[in-house]
């Protein structure tokens, strides 16, 4: 047997070459990621780098376009109407959010409980309206919500009662809340189940030879077994509510008066630009928005990470 | 001379800016040569109007080397939206665009448009009728020539007036009466539908004599405590107070079913109405009529205007004087013949008294010679009324102030005063002095 002989290394060979390699090493690592580089500086950074310089303008239609610092920002802090949005979806994501991941969590637990008939059948019709385009799904409820012609009209009709209208200005969030749960409870049970799906089986039989009832394996081995799942898609959610903008923007033609222009902080930042051509402050009040979801989700991520710990 | 000057102002004052505002100086408009060849060259029309394009085609046929391109950039503020990115970007800007009278202000001030006078449309006096011309001009410019006008009047469908013995109103008065008695005979009929529409509202007021805007140049003043918009808001609060409004959007389906099937009784809306009624309410065919607006004084006859478009030369077309040349076709040339044949409603004085069109019978309106009414309806236009250099974004928050009376929250006095105080707001941060 011949022990094969590895040439040694850098050490053997005289200083001037030793430079020379180093150097060419450090351009080598930036080849590699020079276009990855370029492409996210292009895609990422730019955009932001962008938004930020419109927002230390004003353009106004009499007198031009003039640099005028961190006046928006000022302007945005005392915005009544921008921070009437913000609560607004504030709102919106504390009650809709939970509603829709626990209904989520129950039924991607549901289906992994292996006790459902028809399994396949149920996981695929809950995933279905996920596939529905945001608009047409608009659209469809829209009409159902309509009091005159819609399903909400005819109910009225055949049992002679009157509910109220889902589109008068106290209730549309909530009909609003309405769709996009229904929208995404599917994909949110799909993160779920596919989480649960990665349980080893063999806990489960170690819960069985321990005597532990179902509820107590969801409790100690599913739920925590999952966090990661729950954490990404809470978060998924916080990013949904503030960024809320198709569902009212298509509602706003069935129900003009109770959607405003401000009635989310994407509906207020694109109006403030397509109809008020306020490009900078319009791009001020997205860069806050931006902030403060990474914020929010942010402390989230953090929580739901320690708690993992 | 006046080329740098307005190139400069084309870059600077462009009326929107999205991702290159910030490069529209340096490219500029291509204002260069304002006077081109009238026999050859090419055009590119921006109109959503659907009588433009065969308008196009005639022009084409009598001058074959001249090509126009029509594209619909889409529908109204649509339209707008594209255009403003357009300009602010100095480049894709169309030669003409087709821009509503509400908006011609807007763009005009942001010196978007050519003022045509020196072209020849300052000899066009008399040749439109008085509502579109004035809403043209602009200061001491000419900025569009009207493609079409819409004098209001009372559309309304006669079988429900006869199957509840009520009648047509000729005053605001009687049209309170008149919708307390069908909605009474039957709760399901309403008099109209309205759920806050800008347009609707500022015609109306028009026509009330009310004169909420006055503009000269960049000195504006917005003010809805005056005696015409008064006596709308109050009119018009009574109906909204006894429930006797249908609370539905214009051209929602709900809307269309509700004139096709009597529900809603009348619309107080422009002339170009009766192509919409024919194309899409063939239910109700030979049900509607036409009469002139209600009135506020018994025995008057005024009227106002309610929407219709002008068509405009862009600032930045090279050829302006083949651009004029068909606008000229088109705006009171061959070309109002194919629109009035598409059932357009002109806005040219020559077709609005011609017998031939005036004693035209309409079949959908049971042979009633509606244009009588209408032509008429443009006659008695009040003069002298202004929309603001920033309409468009000021109809873009009505639903905000004065929309919330409609939902209970507010009364419509309190919504103008809302409305005024906001496009005030506006108007004082666009750099316009507004109070």
């Amino acid at each position: 047997m011949t022990t094969q002989n590895v040439p040694v290394p850098a050490v053997a060979t005289p200083g001037a070459p030793t430079r020379r390699r180093v150097r060419r090493g450090r351009w080598t690592g930036w080849g590699f990621v020079g276009p990855f580089m370029a492409v996210f500086t292009l895609v990422f950074l730019a955009p932001i780098a962008y938004s930020i310089y419109l927002s230390l303008f004003r353009k106004q239609l009499v007198g031009g376009n003039a640099f005028v610092g961190l006046d928006n920002y000022q302007r945005a802090f005392t915005d009544p109407q921008f921070w009437e949005s913000v609560g607004r979806v504030g709102a919106f994501l504390v009650v809709q959010v939970p509603i829709m991941l626990g209904l989520a969590l129950l039924v991607a637990l549901a289906i992994d409980s292996g006790r459902l008939y028809g399994k396949s059948f149920f996981r695929i019709s809950i995933f279905l309206p996920y596939a529905v385009p945001a608009v047409v799904a608009a659209l469809m409820w829209g009409f159902m919500y309509g009091t005159r012609f819609g399903l909400v009209g005819n109910i009225n009709e055949i049992f002679g009662i009157s509910l109220p209208n889902p589109l008068s200005p106290d209730l549309v969030l909530i009909s609003i809340g309405n769709i996009v749960t229904w929208s995404f409870v599917g994909y949110n049970m799909l993160i779920f189940y596919s989480s649960l799906r990665t349980i080893p089986t063999s806990l489960y039989e170690a819960a069985e030879l321990d005597g532990a009832n179902q509820w107590q394996v969801i409790r100690s081995i599913k739920i925590p077994a999952i966090r990661g799942g729950l954490v990404i898609a809470t978060i998924f959610s916080i990013i949904g509510s503030f960024q809320l903008f198709n569902e009212p923007s298509i509602l706003q033609s069935l129900a003009p008066n109770a959607i405003t222009t401000y009635f989310t902080p994407n509906l207020y930042a694109y109006s403030l630009s397509f109809s008020g051509q306020q490009y900078n402050y319009s791009a001020t009040i997205a860069i806050i928005m931006g902030l403060i979801t990474m914020v929010i989700a942010y402390v989230v991520q953090l929580r739901g990470m320690r708690k993992e710990a | 001379m006046t080329t740098t000057p307005r190139r400069l102002a084309s870059g600077i004052a462009a009326a929107g800016a999205l991702a290159l505002a910030l490069t529209a100086c340096s490219s500029g408009g291509g204002d260069a040569a304002s006077d081109g060849p009238t026999d050859s060259g090419s055009l590119t029309v921006w109109a959503w109007d659907n009588t433009v394009e065969p308008i196009a085609e005639a022009y084409m046929e009598e001058n074959p080397d001249v090509t126009i391109d029509v594209v619909n950039a889409g529908t109204n503020t649509d339209q707008y939206t594209a255009l403003q990115n357009a300009v602010a970007a100095g480049s894709g800007i169309p030669d003409l665009a087709q821009i509503e009278y509400y908006a011609v202000p807007q763009f005009a001030i942001g010196e978007s448009l050519a003022d045509l006078s020196d072209l020849g449309a300052s000899d066009l006096d008399g040749t439109y009728s008085p509502g579109p011309w004035t809403a043209v001009q602009q200061g001491e410019g000419i900025y569009g020539l009207p493609m079409d006008s819409g004098p209001m009047a009372l559309f309304y469908n006669t079988t429900v007036f006869e199957k509840y013995g009520v009648e047509v109103p000729t005053t605001w008065d009687e049209y309170l009466e008149a919708a307390r008695a069908l909605h009474a005979a039957d709760p399901n009929v309403y008099i109209t539908n309205d759920t806050g529409d800008a347009g609707f509202a500022t015609s109306m007021i028009w026509q009330a004599g009310g004169q909420p805007y006055q503009v000269d140049g960049t000195d504006v003043t917005v003010d809805f405590t005056d005696e015409g918009s008064t006596k709308f808001a109050e009119m018009w609060q009574q109906l909204l107070d006894e429930d006797l409004i249908a609370p539905t959007s214009s051209w929602s389906d709900e809307w269309y079913q509700g004139l096709g099937n009597g529900t809603l009784a009348t619309l107080t809306i422009g002339a170009w109405m009766p192509g919409n009624l024919e194309a899409s309410v063939q239910q109700a065919a030979g049900q509607w009529r036409v009469a002139p607006m209600p009135q506020w004084e018994e025995g008057a006859s005024v009227s106002s205007e309610n929407g219709g478009s002008a068509m405009s030369i862009m600032e930045a077309a090279p050829n302006k004087a083949l651009a004029y040349d068909f606008l000229a076709y088109l705006s009171h040339g061959d070309g109002t013949a194919i629109r009035i044949d598409a059932g357009g409603f002109p806005a040219t004085t020559a077709d609005l008294e011609s017998d031939e069109f005036l004693n035209k019978e309409s079949e959908y309106f049971g042979g009633q010679k509606i244009n009588e009414v209408l032509s008429q309806s443009a006659a008695d236009v009040v003069e002298g009324w202004q929309y603001l250099p920033f309409q468009v974004y000021a109809n873009s928050i009505f639903n905000d102030t004065v929309g919330q009376a409609y939902v209970g929250s507010t009364t419509l006095t309190e919504g103008f005063a809302n409305w005024q105080q906001q496009s005030i707001a506006y108007g004082n941060e666009q750099g316009f002095t507004t109070e």
